[in-house]
């Protein structure tokens, strides 16, 4: 890969021009870059995609717009949290693989320090009428933003009946034969590789 | 060995989260509670309004959660770095030999293919937390259920805040 080993100790030309500030990236600034990212991604990961190319491309040009866009559809493609497959990804480019540590590190911290927090003391609480009360109103609310997902999700794949079905298809035999959900997502990469080739050829 | 079985438990969930955290809840499903029954359903659900309000990825903090309620801190670290490890090693293998992956023809096949199937196990997601949270005897839950479905998809409000509400909503009327 082209950029393996970038020095990052000099400022380069593209970054002199557009960038006010530069810092070397070392594993520290690495760590700390994704610790700020992690703690402010709430809900969605899509959401914070505008965050880290701030950071990354427009304040550090440590990632072109182009790598930048790269990154993205490896992240979505590849499974786990975008955050996550971009912390690793980011951090591999630059600092090899203690980079992508480093930044992953940084990225999961705020979570596993402020649930552990919670986790300690909703144990506790939980069973407080209030608190039932209060929860009462949230798990429907959840579940609304389920729906929600659905509804963004599919809105561009409802109109295909060879994938609605697909969906039917799925959900059924899940319901019905109680399938674990492995087992449908090998169904799915499969039904593509002999249903939807021919889509892609067409594409 | 229980931080052995969470460990891999976890990393069997993080290899196949595919299309975002909320195919991870059938996949917590299905190898937490009825795997292996670590958790209820109920307490489940809990645990997803919070990874959904606090900061960071929401598989990261229902890893961590989870993995908390399992087998206290130790569950935890092992769960977190459970899920997180098939993002390491599948990351750095795509960007070390295969930074173009995504645009081989074979690969958009089969991300075509894995679409429906996403959806469906969101839609089980939706099962799962509706059957415990929305009930037709209910008009409260009914009620705060379809406010939210409104406000989050005709607005951009943080849903973050939509769940708050939800949350307010619920102190009110329970």
């Amino acid at each position: 890969m082209k950029n393996n080993n970038r020095d990052f100790s000099e400022k380069s030309d593209r970054v002199k021009e557009n960038v006010p500030d530069t810092v070397s990236a070392t594993f520290i600034s690495l760590f700390i870059i994704f610790l700020k990212i992690g703690a402010f991604t709430f809900g969605g990961g899509l959401a914070m995609l505008p965050l880290i190319k701030n950071e990354l491309v427009d304040k550090r040009g440590w990632v072109t717009s182009e790598e930048f866009v790269d990154l993205v559809a490896v992240s979505m493609t590849a499974p786990g949290a975008i955050v996550i497959n971009t912390a690793v990804n980011v951090g591999y480019r630059i600092k090899g693989i203690p980079g992508s540590l480093a930044s992953v590190l940084g990225a999961s911290l705020p979570s596993f320090t402020i649930i552990m927090v919670i986790a300690t003391f909703f144990l506790q609480f939980q069973e407080l009428p209030k608190i039932e009360a209060v929860f009462n109103g949230v798990r429907p609310a959840v579940a609304a933003l389920i729906a929600a997902a659905i509804y963004k999700i599919g809105k561009p794949v409802f109109s295909n009946t060879k994938s609605m079905f697909f969906i039917f298809f799925y959900l059924a035999v899940s319901l019905i034969l109680n399938l674990h959900p492995i087992l449908v997502i090998l169904m799915g990469g499969l039904s593509g590789l002999i249903f939807y080739r021919n889509d892609i050829k067409n594409s | 060995m229980l931080i052995l079985n969470i460990f891999l438990s976890f990393f069997k969930i993080g290899l196949f989260s595919f299309g975002g955290g909320y195919v991870m809840l059938p996949l917590i499903e299905k190898e937490i509670i009825q795997g292996n029954a670590w958790l209820t359903h109920s307490q489940f659900i809990d645990i997803i309004a919070i990874a959904e309000m606090t900061p960071g990825p929401v598989s990261i903090n229902l890893a961590t959660f989870v993995g908390y309620k399992i087998a206290g801190i130790p569950g935890a670290f092992v769960s977190t770095i459970g899920v997180i490890m098939p993002s390491l090693v599948i990351i750095l293998i795509l960007v070390k030999f295969l930074s173009k992956f995504y645009e081989l023809p074979i690969v958009q096949s089969i991300f075509r293919g894995l679409r429906p199937a996403i959806i469906a196990l969101i839609g089980l997601a939706f099962i799962m937390v509706a059957e415990t949270s929305i009930f037709f005897d209910d008009l409260r839950s009914i009620g705060i259920a379809v406010a939210a479905f409104i406000v989050l998809t005709l607005t951009r409000i943080n849903p973050v805040l939509i769940i708050l509400g939800g949350g307010l909503a619920g102190f009110i009327l329970y």
